[in-house]
């Protein structure tokens, strides 16, 4: 077998599988204070993320669109991750999120337990699919910054 | 593990895969089986060569020098257009304008022929399965003029609505701009017939011929088209270079676009006149090197033979056909009638974008999204597709490899049968 389909198996683990067949928090939130649309036009990934937060909390988070595995599970793992987090907390994880994402563990705080989320570090080895990981994570991050323009992943 | 040949089924007959250098050399440790000449072809060791050849041993600026280098270089350049003039079987060898491919002919057109003569009102008609590059560039002119755009729906096997195009003629259609073939879904459209209507109102008829000319032989003459534009890199020549066939009375009235060197007859402050066409609308240096290897790509398919060459292409395709319809849970996007080799797919359960990984993984290279026709994908209302594109190289043993891998990927993502489970999505 070659590195790369060591490396594919690596990406595509149960996890990925599980979230992308049974995305969770995988609805529209009426009662979100904030939300941001995504868009990758080379995927036509196509997503919305909702965030209902009270005294700085995100107490709900939710999203709802469509995409390959990759970006399905990473918006399904992502909700999970970052509701009962102080906003705060959930920018500093976006950041950490983002440079293992991009550049690898070593770029993000030692210190951070991604849990669940070290899964989407397989990526790396696809550069052409960085972007269907981060794409939610952009979103988010919009949300919150209250950017109302489209997060783009190209 | 070939399929049994039923009777009457074409058999693939070229076996030229060691004409092209890349082919032997492995990608992820496996055999490469490239299935993306949709998006571009690779080049035969004559193509690499003549390119080779022109800088090792011809290479000057052209039409400009005494010395016995550029008189060289401008032979072979005229020579590279007498090639496509031949090639399309254009009246002229002024009729071929080189430019950097389909993209930058059509702009051309939308800039020198439309912009000048389009005015509020004036109707651009296209269809829905136009790449970007076909449609974008008559949005800009659109916007510089007020002319608008009138759109030929597609029916669900992706043939156009002859009846729609019908409807939609009329006296203030100016222009028919039509892909020869559809880059997302294999149809070949009617582009003679389509002519001869459009001409009856009066309209200019453009032809995107980006992926036609290296899969049937194409006769501007006969299809009697005004415009008619192509991408070398497609046709097994490099990338950067094209060329667009022009008929002589329109180019002779079209201004220039871009301004430069080599465009002119004379330049004064108070008065620059213009040179005749082809070189009016070839401002600059040109790419030299690349016209030379694109006429010497030509001659390479013309060696094989066009006719030979779609023979070889349609057997691949009725093979892949059969080969993916038999595949539980893959769906086919586009089953016209009259198909070059595109196949364009979904598989139940697995997105375009992880197959490609996965297929890639197993060497075997195919695109994956919406093939730069997303107007398209919107009326087939998908993201996009996987899409398998053939070029003389390929044989069965490629299409063995697709299927297998699309079989690993459904093993892969657990949906082995064609049902996707949890498509419902729970939350
Ligand atoms: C039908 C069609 N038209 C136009 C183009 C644009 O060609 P190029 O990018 O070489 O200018 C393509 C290439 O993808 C195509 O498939």
């Amino acid at each position: 077998m070659s590195d790369l389909q060591d490396s594919l198996r690596e990406l595509y683990q149960e996890v990925i599988f599980d979230h992308n067949r049974n995305p969770r928090n995988y609805r529209p939130l009426p009662a979100a204070s904030h939300h941001a649309d995504g868009h990758n036009p080379l995927c036509g990934d196509q997503l919305t993320v909702y965030l209902q937060v009270e005294d700085g909390v995100v107490r709900e988070a939710s999203f709802v669109g469509h995409g390959c595995a990759i970006s399905t599970a990473s918006a399904s793992l992502m909700t999970e991750a970052v509701k009962g987090k102080p906003v705060a907390e959930v920018e500093a994880l976006f950041r950490d999120v983002h440079a293992l994402l991009t550049e690898g563990r070593e770029a993000a705080d030692p210190a951070r337990d991604f849990g669940k989320l070290e899964v989407l570090s397989g990526v790396k080895e696809f550069p052409a699919r960085v972007k269907c990981a981060t794409l939610a994570w952009h979103t988010l991050h919009n949300a919150l910054v209250g950017e109302h323009e489209t997060a783009h992943t190209e | 593990m070939n399929a049994p040949r039923e009777p009457g089924v074409q058999t693939p007959i070229l076996d030229l895969a060691t004409d092209f250098p890349i082919l032997a050399r492995p990608v992820h440790g496996r055999r490469l089986a490239y299935l993306d000449n949709g998006a571009t072809t690779q080049k035969p060791a004559a193509v690499i060569e003549a390119e080779a050849r022109f800088y090792r041993e011809s290479n000057a600026n052209i039409h400009r020098g005494v010395h016995w280098l550029s008189q060289h270089a401008t032979e072979l350049y005229d020579g590279a257009r007498a090639t496509v003039q031949r090639f399309l079987n254009a009246a002229r060898a002024d009729e071929i304008v080189f430019t950097r491919g389909t993209t930058e002919a059509i702009n051309l057109v939308a800039q020198s022929w439309g912009r000048p003569r389009l005015a509020a009102g004036d109707e651009i008609l296209l269809s829905t399965m136009e790449h970007h590059s076909n449609i974008v560039p008559w949005q800009l002119v659109c916007e510089q003029t007020g002319a608008v755009l009138k759109v030929i729906a597609v029916h669900d096997n992706g043939e156009l609505d002859m009846a729609a195009f019908e409807g939609l003629l009329g006296e203030r259609t100016r222009l028919l701009a039509i892909t020869h073939v559809s880059n997302a879904l294999g149809t070949v459209n009617p582009v003679a017939e389509m002519t001869r209507r459009a001409h009856a109102v009066g309209a200019v008829v453009l032809v995107d011929g980006a992926q036609a000319v290296a899969h049937q032989a194409v006769d501007v003459q006969a299809i009697g088209c005004d415009f008619y534009a192509f991408s070398g890199h497609k046709l097994y020549g490099p990338t950067g270079i094209g060329a667009l066939y022009g008929r002589a009375e329109l180019l002779r009235h079209m201004p220039p676009w871009q301004g430069g060197g080599d465009m002119i007859r004379t330049v004064a402050f108070d008065n620059t006149t213009f040179a005749p066409p082809p070189q009016r609308f070839e401002a600059g240096t040109p790419n030299i090197a690349g016209a030379i290897a694109l006429a010497a790509a030509i001659d390479y398919v013309q060696g094989v033979g066009l006719g030979r060459i779609h023979a070889h292409e349609q057997a691949l395709l009725d093979y892949g056909t059969r080969a993916l319809q038999d595949i539980p849970g893959v769906r086919l996007v586009g089953t016209a009638q009259d198909k070059a080799g595109i196949l364009s797919f979904l598989v139940d359960g697995i997105h375009p974008h992880d197959l490609g990984t996965i297929l890639d993984a197993e060497g075997v290279a195919i695109r994956a999204g919406h093939h730069c026709a997303m107007p398209l994908m919107t009326r087939f209302g998908i993201p996009g597709t996987a899409r398998a594109s053939l070029g003389l190289y390929n044989g069965l043993a490629d299409l063995d490899a697709l299927v297998a891998a699309i079989h690993k990927a459904q093993a892969l993502f657990g949906t082995r049968g064609g049902t996707a489970p949890g498509k419902g999505r729970a939350a």
